[in-house]
């Protein structure tokens, strides 16, 4: 994996843009084929590999950017289709699959093949001189790609998931239409934000004239581990969070909770070794938070700040104990959010979620604009998100502090898994 | 904010016999070099062990473990090993919680209770003089009973103008007086605001009375204070006027709910604590609704009901004063100077001497100013518990 640079500052995987660029050509592209493709082509993305790798494969029999280890950044775009051709779509997906492979090996869009000095470039520069980053670019298709006002689209008609349907108003939702929805998204996660944000400006860029960014979000900082090797991080309540997460070295619970299986669902075959994607802008009211006692803040969490661990004992990893009594009542209150949200009181059921720490500055009132951009991937919203939210949206104590401002469900088709294939090439053909 | 369970330092039950720690002072100034070594306590099914027994007086912290597999307690009783100074509730097992008292020198008895049963196992512990001034000026227990009992008087009072001021908006709601109703509107709810955290904290009563429509789950009746609103003023276009039974229905509804509050509250005391977070947590109320002009989405009477719940602070605060002027005098000092600078500027939105302005008049600017000033006066108070009950 590791090339001394001599030329240029290079990132441990010792393959960057700029070099690449300046060698231009197939030997270029071949080293980054063997110092870095080669390492992830031998391990596809159903191997979640290690946290902090350098690069992830692009193709596989499921889109990386799931199980894998979460990188730290986030840059996720939603995007409506600007045009109605069946064609201009599959144009698309073809030009964004070649861009996403060029991307997630550390190569530029374009793979540096030269063009005319009176051109702008293929590649907006700005992750010239970083590698891959770790990013993974991983793609969804929402309700409206099928079906808009009653018609469906793309000669779609009779292949939209049953499961695939807006997300119903939970209490207290506020939902900002121009944070929700979208025919398709796209989820970059890198080490590095510019990484992050180059793969969606790149996207976005090659898009124009089929597709539209419809809105964007930035996450500064995981707040989930999807691996036992990583360290439970912490969301902006100082909490850490995701503690019961699924990881991926779970692979009963991940094939039982994450993957969409062959004919769970009959309209759509398709969706097999895919997932639904769903997101969730969650405002966090930090101001308020940040003045509660830490007897509050431990009370509707359910565990203590410190250390992670449930009320009722133990250490971060320790099951809650829901039954164990203190002075009034059980330890672990009824309304805690840790209570609600947990597995043993959901009928079993674990998600597998994703999310990020996000601020987009302040708001009119000289407050952060800031939470958690909560992302999961379930096989079946129905069953495995949809129950939950509206629990704890109705009872959930920490909903006094949490506003849902943005929201989305998407497909996620399942990876490519030919060299000639596209993202969701098994639902156009 | 729905008012805190009470655990906090001090219990319920501790206050009304010695007022626990509440009778010492913990002026910052008095306390310094003192404080800074922590005790670790550690709790076992059958020991409970302190790395020290003696320490100078001051702020003392001790550091409960909970070693053992049971739930733990941690006490700090007086020298009469029945007088609490200071105690920590439900510790699970491999937790630690932090306790922090103020103690003068002397002779105490630390108290682990593994299974929270029993008289614990106890250890006596000596508080030597640190040099400091170590004069404590006590509160007095006259005073933290009157301000239980007043807060009580308080919230009793306002339940029954609630119930006057709710029948009169309801019969004219229902007589089909609009203009009338929406006069009463704000001025009924004011009664219902000023408490607004004790109703709260009836969980079946508060969705019935006080749902905002946004709140609502699916399938969920939408009764209360604003789906009367919503037909008072209702939106231009896409909405059906409320028929006479309807708004009979409704009126009644709200009324009969108003009215079992009335009786609950009856019955109901306040600990010291309560009454700090409840003067906080009305705080979060306006900054969490009222500022952003979410509570009267309708009507825009937001402004009565953020001087309603600014109201029921002060009122809360001022109860507490005499205690939190002995116990951190800057504290209180910040606190009261912070409620007149809000007063203040609320009150460039009075259109006589008990009506506000429509609050979608009030720009942008105009609101952050608003809260900027919530936020400089909620932090100092949201500090009011910790300081009174330490």
């Amino acid at each position: 994996m590791t090339e001394p640079a001599s030329e240029t500052p290079t990132s441990p995987s010792g393959v960057s843009r700029r070099r690449l660029l300046g060698a231009a050509g197939a030997g270029a592209l071949a080293v980054g084929a063997a110092g870095v493709g080669g390492y992830a082509v031998g391990h596809a993305a159903e191997d979640p590999g290690k946290p902090g790798q350098s690069s992830y494969a692009f193709g596989g029999r499921h889109q990386a950017g799931i199980v894998t280890p979460a990188q730290d950044r986030l840059h996720f775009a939603a995007f409506d289709v600007t045009s109605e051709s069946r064609d201009d779509l599959i144009l698309l997906l073809r030009a964004w699959t070649a861009a996403a492979r060029a991307m997630t090996s550390g190569r530029p869009v374009g793979e540096g093949v030269p063009t005319s000095y009176d051109a702008p470039p293929d590649d907006t520069g700005e992750a010239l001189d970083l590698d891959a980053s770790g990013l993974t670019l991983t793609f969804g298709f929402g309700p409206t790609l099928f079906e808009r006002d009653g018609k469906p689209r793309f000669g779609l008609d009779g292949k939209q998931p049953a499961a695939l349907r807006e997300l119903p108003h939970f209490p207290a939702d506020k939902l900002d239409p121009a944070r929700s929805n979208g025919d398709l998204c796209v989820q970059a996660c890198a080490h590095d934000p510019q990484v992050a944000v180059h793969a969606i400006r790149n996207l976005s860029r090659i898009a124009f004239g089929t597709a539209a960014m419809r809105w964007a979000q930035l996450g500064f900082g995981r707040t989930s581990s999807t691996s036992t090797a990583q360290a439970t991080p912490r969301n902006l309540f100082g909490f850490k969070d995701g503690t019961a997460n699924l990881k991926s070295q779970d692979r009963e619970g991940v094939e039982e909770f994450v993957w969409v299986g062959e004919g769970d669902d009959p309209r759509a075959d398709w969706l097999a070794g895919g997932t639904y994607l769903v997101a969730r802008r969650i405002n966090m009211q930090i101001e308020t938070w940040d003045r509660s006692s830490l007897r509050e803040q431990e009370s509707l969490v359910g565990r203590d700040r410190e250390q992670g661990a449930p009320l009722s004992g133990g250490t971060e990893f320790t099951e809650p104990d829901f039954d164990l009594q203190g002075r009034e009542g059980p330890l672990i209150g009824l309304d805690s959010h840790v209570r609600l949200a947990h597995p043993t009181q959901n009928k079993g059921v674990k998600m597998l979620r994703r999310g990020y720490n996000f601020t987009d500055g302040s708001n009119a009132l000289g407050r952060l604009d800031a939470g958690l951009f909560f992302v999961a991937f379930v096989r079946d919203p129905d069953v495995h998100y949809i129950p939950m939210q509206t629990r704890l949206s109705a009872q959930d104590g920490l909903m006094e502090y949490l506003q849902h401002t943005g929201s989305g469900l998407w497909a996620v088709p399942p990876g490519v898994r030919r060299s000639t294939g596209f993202v969701g090439d098994t639902l156009f053909t | 904010m729905k008012l805190v369970p009470a655990a906090a330092a001090c219990a319920a039950l501790l206050i009304s016999t010695t007022g626990c720690s509440l009778t010492e002072s913990n002026d910052p100034q008095a306390s310094g070099s003192a404080g800074d070594g922590t005790i670790t306590v550690d709790s076992t099914a059958d020991a409970c062990d302190l790395t020290t027994t003696k320490a100078p007086s001051g702020n003392l912290v001790f550091d409960v473990k909970n070693s053992g597999d049971q739930v733990t307690e941690f006490y700090f009783y007086a020298e009469d090993g029945l007088r609490i100074v200071g105690e920590i509730e439900n510790v699970g097992p491999g937790l630690s919680r932090d306790l922090v008292v103020r103690a003068a020198p002397g002779s105490y008895v630390a108290s682990c209770r593994p299974g929270m049963t029993g008289k614990g196992i106890r250890t006596d512990f000596t508080v030597t003089d640190s040099g400091e001034d170590t004069t404590i000026t006590g509160v007095e227990q006259a005073d933290i009973d009157a301000a239980t009992t007043q807060y009580a008087a308080y919230v009793k009072d306002q339940s029954s103008q609630l119930v006057d001021e709710t029948t009169a908006f309801v019969t004219a709601y229902a007589a089909g007086q609009d203009e009338r109703a929406r006069e009463l509107y704000p001025q009924a709810r004011t009664y219902w605001e000023r408490i607004e955290t004790v109703a709260e904290s009836f969980g079946d009563l508060d969705p019935k009375m006080d749902l905002r429509e946004a709140d609502l789950t699916p399938g969920q009746e939408w009764t209360g204070w604003h789906r009367i609103e919503k037909d008072l003023w209702p939106p231009a276009s896409g909405y059906t006027a409320l028929g006479e039974a309807d708004r009979e229905k409704y009126g009644q509804d709200l009324l009969a709910n108003t009215k079992t509050l009335d009786s609950r509250v009856q019955d109901l005391d306040y600990t010291v604590d309560q009454i700090g977070n409840g003067s906080k947590g009305l705080l979060d109320e306006v900054a969490s609704g009222k500022i952003t002009g979410e509570e009267d989405i309708w009507s825009h009477t937001d402004l009565y009901d953020f001087q309603a719940n600014v109201d029921g602070a002060r009122v809360a605060y001022e109860g507490l004063k005499p205690l939190l002027d002995v116990k951190d005098p800057a504290l209180s000092q910040k606190i009261q100077s912070a409620f007149r600078d809000l007063q203040t500027s609320l009150d460039q939105y009075r259109r006589g001497k008990d009506d506000f302005v429509s609050y979608d008049t009030v720009t942008e600017p105009q609101r952050k100013e608003l809260s900027d000033r919530v936020n400089a006066l909620a932090e100092p108070l949201s500090k009011l518990t910790g300081a009174i009950t330490l």
